[in-house]
Parts: structure tokens; sequence; C-alpha cells
């Protein structure tokens, strides 16, 4: 399959944007060297890493409680409030800063809930074959062609009372099938090579044979696909909390973004309110895209430019 | 003389460096004649056969002169040797196999093709037909798509029309490597029938497989490590080898009917150097039983009986 | 030809059971009373309260067993009645869905055609000259990062409020009613651009991106390097990789169909635009659950059908399915 695009996919993970095929093994030293030296792989790690860095740390960089009024309402950013308070009178600063926390737990949980179900689905179909095959690959499917979106509006909307968690796992176990289409055809091929081959005969059980022999070797396409999940689960929750199925009781950038509008910011103009959020998930979502596309040049050798 | 080559050096650009593939080819290939180009994996065969007719993308053409039927081919100008392929020097590729394009019919291909280069489809639909029939394919293949096709079909398939212009030059690269014996037999067989009936004048074929061009070729090049080892007559190369190269890569090729009890297969200890940063002189001499203080020094190619050539000072001198 | 049909019949027939039991099941899966909640917005005193809820339980037929309530649940969607509105006391949720699509359709079709038609062109020439893909490329890269909602957001601040160009709420200026004059053409069409640009934008960066990855490869492909061996013109070897690589961006259309769904949700909310999307806003809000289930349905009626409209059409670009290879 081609490179990495992007497609026009939004709240599920980029369909098409899988990486290609998995490359020749490569020592982990070289992959590293390389790795640090493509400019697109630096760039990502910078503003993700700087993010991350400011979710972590901001909460303590600022003394004020996302949910804390108090302040002047609707102030501009000035010393006091860095990015100006919102109508009601909170801190949009330290709205910001918990509200990244909460896009990085949520899109790392769920990323690794649906490359767990995507892994498990994907490398069984893709080994054994047959008849299993057929009937995961329907599966798959369809879970693939029901938008997400749809149905996470429905459940959410139905649990009155919703943790990071609850959204972290509800869009892990919707947006697994483009990961598991993808290591499933990533498995065929290497299923049918001479090692796998090997490990079948001197008897280990398929769990074995998957584990030990057929994953390793699949480990940076695994790696690019975990970051196209994330970033897509980010982008997801941004659309769940927009519309208001988000946390009930945590801050977000969603969740602010969908405040903002409520509140009337754009009439009023209060654009430190609703810009940054967006941009931050821009920033995260875009930093992992375009990472992903540096890595997959360092591990396919054949992508790089002269 | 159908084709002269001359001082040919083509290099590969790689992120360490540029790595000198083809470093120095002189030869000819006479009209009529069928030279099987050989040598092990990276000994810049294929970078020559291509470089007569298409540089990829990473390829880098330093100097040297080819000529064909008397005429210069401008190899480094990809627009320049536009007029040239397909009439003049043609090539069935080591990839003939994904050669057609999986969503078009094959006669649709051939005819985009043909039409492309100003060739009439109407007017040579007949001479297709009739090749088609030469190698054993029904004209209904023109209808299929490729994957409605097996391997050997398709192979056969780009034969015909990388041939259908009747080129002076024909190069073959690596067409057996991917068949059974059986099919390696009919494609030489092909090859043969194709320079007897004229539609090919010469002939390069490029193989690591040295029993195939003993069956077909008029001459064999023995190359290594970017440079030329031996050319001669294909029984000479076979029978009486002179560069030790050769005589090492003969030697280790099974006999039919010799039992491994009585005689073990040898092979040749150590590897080809490295091609970015080549040893100075004889690219050879380390694993060369016969290298001895001369050899610091790059033997020439030097034709040392009438028709056969060597680069090696053991020989030479 | 009629294999490939055969499962992509088959695959939609089971998603579309699959999704409607979720649709049935969800709502009855969750913890907390619907009933209650639904009361308890009504505010109705406590005796009331409970003659409510009998009356309710009765009538939603929430007292039936559980295989009784999914087959009326099917009865019901045959015949095409999808219950009452809680949020807009007194409509029914077909009359409101009914009335909100066209809407949601008028932004969607015309964002997602013409985005994938030039995504593919841009993305196609940016494969062939370095300086176009060294702009556009990042460019593409960049938009499609941005969220829907948040492009949405700047362009309705920017060129809406700040400069006041173009309006940003609702379908068509209040004082109209929808008619087929040339002023309501026109307020519509001002109050259309701006959500439709916001949908535009997004989806073309992925497209563009798509186009331009696959077209690389494909000129990279081994048909793609004999056909130039011997000789035949750019422009040839540029059609065959366009040809082949429209394959996969078809396939691909399918699938992102419903992610720009979302994405018209959301925008939707943005503008005000009476579409699906401000529907559920709404219904989120107000705990609707029967508007919330039906335009589920909708959506998900919608998306498939637009899938197998794209597989069908698939179908006749790509001749190996005929040909009784092909599996999409």
């Amino acid at each position: 399959m081609a490179t990495i695009e992007p497609v026009a996919a939004h709240t599920e993970t980029p369909v098409a944007a899988q990486p290609s095929s998995p490359p020749p093994a490569q020592p982990r030293s070289e992959a590293l060297h390389f790795a640090l030296r493509n400019p697109r792989v630096v760039i990502g790690i910078v503003v993700v890493g700087a993010l991350l860095v400011l979710a972590v740390i901001g909460p303590w960089l600022t003394d004020a409680d996302p949910f804390e009024f108090g302040f002047v309402t609707g102030a501009e950013p000035s010393r006091e409030n860095w990015f100006g308070t919102t109508a009601p009178g909170q801190d949009v600063f330290a709205q910001f800063v918990h509200g990244l926390r909460a896009s990085f737990v949520v899109g790392a949980l769920s990323a690794a809930i649906a490359a767990l179900i995507g892994m498990t689905v994907g490398f069984v179909a893709g080994y054994r074959g047959g008849v299993v095959d057929e009937v995961l690959s329907l599966f798959t499917n369809v879970v693939l062609v029901i938008p997400t979106l749809a149905v996470l509006i429905i459940v959410a909307a139905y649990l009155s009372v919703r943790g990071l968690v609850t959204e972290a796992v509800l869009i892990g176990v919707t947006s697994w099938p483009w990961a598991a289409r993808a290591i499933r055809a990533q498995t065929f091929s290497l299923a049918s090579r001479d090692f796998v081959s090997l490990a079948r005969l001197s008897g280990a059980r398929s769990t074995q044979v998957i584990v030990r022999e057929i994953a390793p070797n699949m480990a940076s396409y695994l790696f690019l696909v975990f970051i196209l999940l994330f970033g897509g689960s980010v982008l997801t929750a941004a659309f769940l909390d927009f519309i208001g199925l988000g946390p009930t009781n945590a801050m977000s950038l969603g969740v602010m973004m969908n405040n903002a509008v409520v509140s009337g910011a754009l009439p009023l103009g209060m654009w430190w309110w609703f810009l940054p959020p967006g941009l931050g998930i821009m920033a995260i979502v875009g930093g992992l895209y375009v990472m992903n596309v540096g890595l997959d040049e360092v591990f396919n050798p054949r992508l790089r430019e002269t | 003389m159908a084709v002269a080559v001359e001082n040919l050096r083509v290099h590969y650009r790689t992120l360490k460096g540029d790595a000198k593939a083809l470093d120095g080819a002189t030869f000819r290939v006479a009209d009529g004649e069928i030279m099987g180009l050989a040598g092990e994996s990276g000994c810049g065969k294929t970078t020559l056969a291509k470089s007569l007719i298409r540089l990829d993308g990473r390829m880098r053409y330093v100097e040297g002169r080819v000529e064909l039927d008397g005429r210069e081919l401008p190899i480094w100008d990809d627009r320049g040797m536009n007029p040239f392929r397909f009439k003049q020097v043609s090539i069935v590729p080591q990839y003939a196999m994904s050669a057609l394009n999986p969503t078009r019919k094959v006669g649709r291909i051939a005819q985009d093709l043909l039409e492309s280069r100003g060739i009439s489809f109407g007017a040579i639909r007949a001479e297709l037909d009739r090749r088609l029939d030469l190698v054993g394919l029904p004209q209904e293949v023109l209808g299929m798509y490729p994957l409605e096709l097996s391997g050997g079909m398709k192979q056969r398939t780009v034969m015909v029309i990388s041939t259908l212009l009747d080129p002076s030059l024909l190069i073959a690269d690596e067409v057996t490597s991917a068949l059974d014996v059986s099919s390696q037999r009919a494609v030489a067989e092909m090859l043969l029938e194709f320079r007897d009936r004229g539609f090919v004048k010469s002939m390069i074929v490029v193989t690591h497989d040295l029993a195939i061009l003993y069956q077909i070729a008029d001459t064999i090049l023995i190359m290594y490590a970017g440079k030329l080892a031996e050319k001669a007559p294909a029984d000479a190369i076979v029978s009486s080898p002179l560069h030790p190269y050769t005589k090492l890569l003969i030697g280790s090729l099974p006999e039919v009917g010799v039992r491994f009890s009585e005689h073990r297969l040898t092979g040749i200890s150590g590897g080809p150097p490295s091609l970015i940063d080549p040893p100075s002189g004889c690219r050879f001499r380390d694993r060369c039983p016969l290298a001895f203080a001369k050899c610091v020094e790059e033997p020439p190619f030097v034709e040392v009986e009438p028709g056969r050539h060597v680069a090696c000072w053991a020989v030479a001198s | 030809m009629s294999l490939y049909l055969a499962r992509k019949t088959f695959l939609y027939l089971v998603t579309f059971v699959v999704a409607v039991s979720v649709d049935w099941a969800i709502p009855r899966l969750m913890p907390g009373d619907p009933i209650n909640g639904l009361i308890a917005r009504l505010q109705a005193d406590p005796t009331a309260a409970e003659q409510l809820h009998g009356y309710f339980t009765e009538s939603f037929g929430l007292d039936q067993p559980l295989w009784r309530q999914y087959l009326d649940f099917w009865r019901g969607l045959a015949q095409g009645d999808l219950g009452p509105s809680i949020a807009y006391v007194g409509s029914s949720v077909n009359d409101l869905l009914l009335n909100a699509v066209p809407y949601t359709l008028a932004l969607l079709v015309p964002a997602i055609l013409l985005s994938y038609i030039a995504g593919n062109r841009v993305g196609a020439l940016a494969a062939r000259r370095k300086a176009l893909d060294n702009s556009v490329l990042p460019l593409a890269y960049v938009l499609t990062a941005t969220p829907y909602m948040w492009l949405a957001l700047v362009l309705a601040y920017v060129v809406g409020f700040r400069w006041g160009v173009l309006p940003v709420s609702g379908a068509y200026d209040f004082s109209l009613q929808p008619a087929w004059t040339w002023e309501f053409a026109r307020s519509f069409a001002t109050h259309w651009f701006l959500p439709f640009l916001s949908l535009f934008l997004v989806s073309f960066g992925g497209w563009a991106i798509g186009m331009r990855n696959l077209i690389i490869y494909e000129l990279e492909a081994d048909y793609a390097n004999y056909l130039q061996a011997l000789g035949a013109p750019n422009g040839l070897v540029r059609r065959y990789a366009y040809r082949n690589a429209v394959l996969p961006q078809m396939s691909g259309l399918a699938l992102a169909l419903g992610a720009v769904v979302g994405g018209a949700l959301v925008t939707e909310v943005v503008f005000g635009y009476p579409g699906v999307g401000s529907l559920i806003l709404t219904a989120v809000q107000n705990r609707d659950y029967f508007l919330l289930q039906g335009a589920f349905l909708f959506i998900i009626i919608g998306v498939l059908i637009a899938n197998f409209v794209v597989d069908l059409l698939y179908m006749v670009v790509d001749p190996r399915t005929r040909v009784g290879a092909g599996r999409a």
C-alpha cells in the first residue's frame, strides 16, 4: 500500500494514512540515527513534545483552577490571565493546560485500546486465514462502515456521568478497524515468509508465533499505526466534547470550544477563548502526522530523497 | 559494428556517497551477435544494461561513449534518447511479470504505447499477431487483463512487445531468473529464434546463470565489481577460462554426473569489495589465488588472443 | 462482477442490521432510567410523576419482554415511524429530520465532491512538480490536521464577525421564508458559503495528500518504468498513473464518508446551520433520545447508501472487478 495520507478522515483515524510495508530488519541504532536526522521527525517530536511538557508542568505554572470563577469576566489576555478569561470569569490558560492533559490522556489511552484490539483482530485474521479471516474481516468491515461519531453520540448521550477514561474506552473500542485491516494485510505477507514456517514446524502455537516472530518484525509499522491512532483519537475526542458529549467533570480542549460557542464567544469577539484550544489540537495532531511521515521515510529507505 | 561501448562510467548516488557501479567498460557487440553479460549480484551488469537504454533515478552518467550502428547514443540525455528507445534499442526488463499495467487490457497497452510512438496500431497488427503465434500465445491474449495471464505468458507477451519494432539492440535483463527450468529453456530458445529471424540484430543477455549463456550466447562478458574481467566466445569461457575469477566461477558450477562425494563444490571465499570506496588496482586481488605484486596496479582490459579480452596481469604478461 | 457486488451487498445488509440493533440496544443497556430523566425535565409533581412514569413506560413499550421490544422496533422502522420528539414537543422525529436533512446534504454533497475532485487534481499536479509540491504539501498537512469545527470557528470569527462580510448564523435571513425567489436564493447562498468552505478546505487537504502519494507510487511502478524505457511520452505514463491512483482514492472515499459527516455536524453547530448537526446538538442538550436515535438511523442509512453508490462506481472504474478478481 502507498504511503501515509491522512485522508479527509477526521473522527476516524486516517484510513488511507497507513504506513507503507514493513521495512527490512534494520539495526535499531541505524534507525534511530536516521530518525533524529529526519527534519519531519524532529519537527513532530519538538511540537508534540513541547505540548506534552506544557501539559505536564502547566497546571503548576498557574495556581488557578480551570473551573474556578472569580476573575474579571471576558477579559483579554493580560499579565494576570495569560490567555485571558472566559465569559463567566474563568482563567483560560488554566483551562488550556488542563485540557492539554486531558487530550493526551484520552489520546494515549484510546490509542492503546484501539491498538490492542486492532492487533488482536489483525494478527489472528492475517495469520490464520480461511474462515477465521472471513468472519473477522466481516466484523471489521461492519464496524468500519458504521460512522464512529454517530455511535459515540448515541452511547455518550445515554451515559449521564462521563469521565476521561470512559471517553477513552468508547473511542478506543470504535476506532480500531482500519488498524486491524492494515495489520492483517502486513501479517499476510509476513506469514508466508520462511522464518514463520520454521517456527510453525518447530511446533510453536499460533500465539507464540505471532508474539515472537511476526510482531517484532512489524515493530516499526505497529509504532506508526499507534501514532496515527493517537492523532485520530485526539480529534475524535475533540469532536465529541464539542457537541457536548465530553467528560462531565473534566476540562478538555473540545469542552472549551463548546463552552465558548454556547456562551456566544463568537459575537462577543473573545478569540482568546476558542482559538487556543483549536490550535492546541491542531498542533498535537499535525505534529503526530508529520512525525509519521518522517518515520515512514526512516523505516523505508526507498522513500528517502537523496 | 552494431554496438560499440567505450570507457563507460555510471555511478549510483547513495546517502553514503557515489557507488562506482560501472567503472570503465569498453567492448563491442557485432551485428547478429548474442553477448552474454554475467557476474555475481552487484557486479555492475544491470547498471551497464540499463544505462544503454535509460538511466533510472539514482544513476549518474560520468563519462563514456556508446555507439549504435555508427551513431552516438546520448545516454546522458533522457529526452534525446527517446527517439532511439523501442525503435533502435529495446529492453525486456527484469520485472517483466509486472511490466504491464494491471488495469488495462494487454492489447490496449500495446496500442497506447505504439501510437504514442507514432506507429499506427492497425498497420502493425498483423505482425503482432504473427509474433504472438510464434511464441505460442493465442490472439485472445490481447483482449485480456494482465492478471488473467500466467507468469510465463506475461513474460512472452513482454518479449513480443519489446521486439515488435525490430530493434538493432535488445537488452534481456535477467529474463530467466524467476522461471522454472523448462520455462527458462523456452525463453532462451525464443531469444535465439528472435535473433535468427532477424527480429533483433544484436542482443545483450544479462544473467548470473552461466549455463543459460552457454546455450545461447555467442560471446560472454564477465564482470566483477564494476569492471570487466574477461570477454571471449562462449565455449572458450566455459572450457578454457583465462581470468582467475572466471576460472573459479566455472569451477564452482556443479557438473552433471559428478557426485558430491567425489568432488566437493568449492565457492570463492570472501566477498566483493565496496563500490563506494573500492580498493586501488585490481578489484579481485583480495580473493585471487594468483595475486602478486603487480596487482596493486589496475590491469587493462586487453586482447590477448583474437577475440579474447582479459583484465589480469597474471594472464596478460 | 456479481461476486464483488454480492459481497458488498451482504456487508451492508449485515451492517444495517447490526447498526439498528445497536441503536435499539444502547438505551436499554445504559445505566439509569431514561424515563425518569424525561419526567424530571417535565418537572411534574411526585404523584403525577408516577402516573406519567407508568404511562410513558407503557407507550414506549418498555414493559414488554425484550425480544418483543426488538421486533416492535423493526416494525416501527418498516413503517417509517421514528416516534415523537422530546425537545421539540409536538413534532415528530420524522418531520424534524426530513426538514433538516436537505440542509446537511446541501453542505455535504458539494463539499465532498468538490474537495475530492480538486484535491485529486492538485495532488496529481504536486506529484509532478517539485515547486508545487513544496508549497502545497505542507499546507495540505496543516489543513488535514485542522479540526473541522476549529476552522469553522476561525472562518466565522474572521470573515463573519470581524470583517462582517458573510453571515454566520442560520441558513437564510430570519426575515425571509423559503421560496423560489432571487432574494431567498442569494440569502441562502451567502449563508451557505462559509460552512461549505470550511468543510471543503479540511477535506481538500486530505485528498490532495492522498493523491499525491498515490501518484508518486504509481509513477515508480514497474509498468511506468517499462513504458518509459520504451520511450513512451510522459503524458501516457501520467494518464495510466492517474487512472490507477484513482482506484484506492475511491475506496478511501467510501471510508471517509463517515468522517466527513462528523465534520458537517460540528460545522453546523458553529454556524447555527439548521441541519442534522444542530438537531443533534439540541437533542443532546435536551436528552431527546428519540431524536438522537432517529438521527443515528438517518446517518447510518445515508452512509450505507453513499457507500453502496461509491462501490458501484468503483466497479465501473476498476476493470478487474468485472473479471472476478476485485476485492476492495
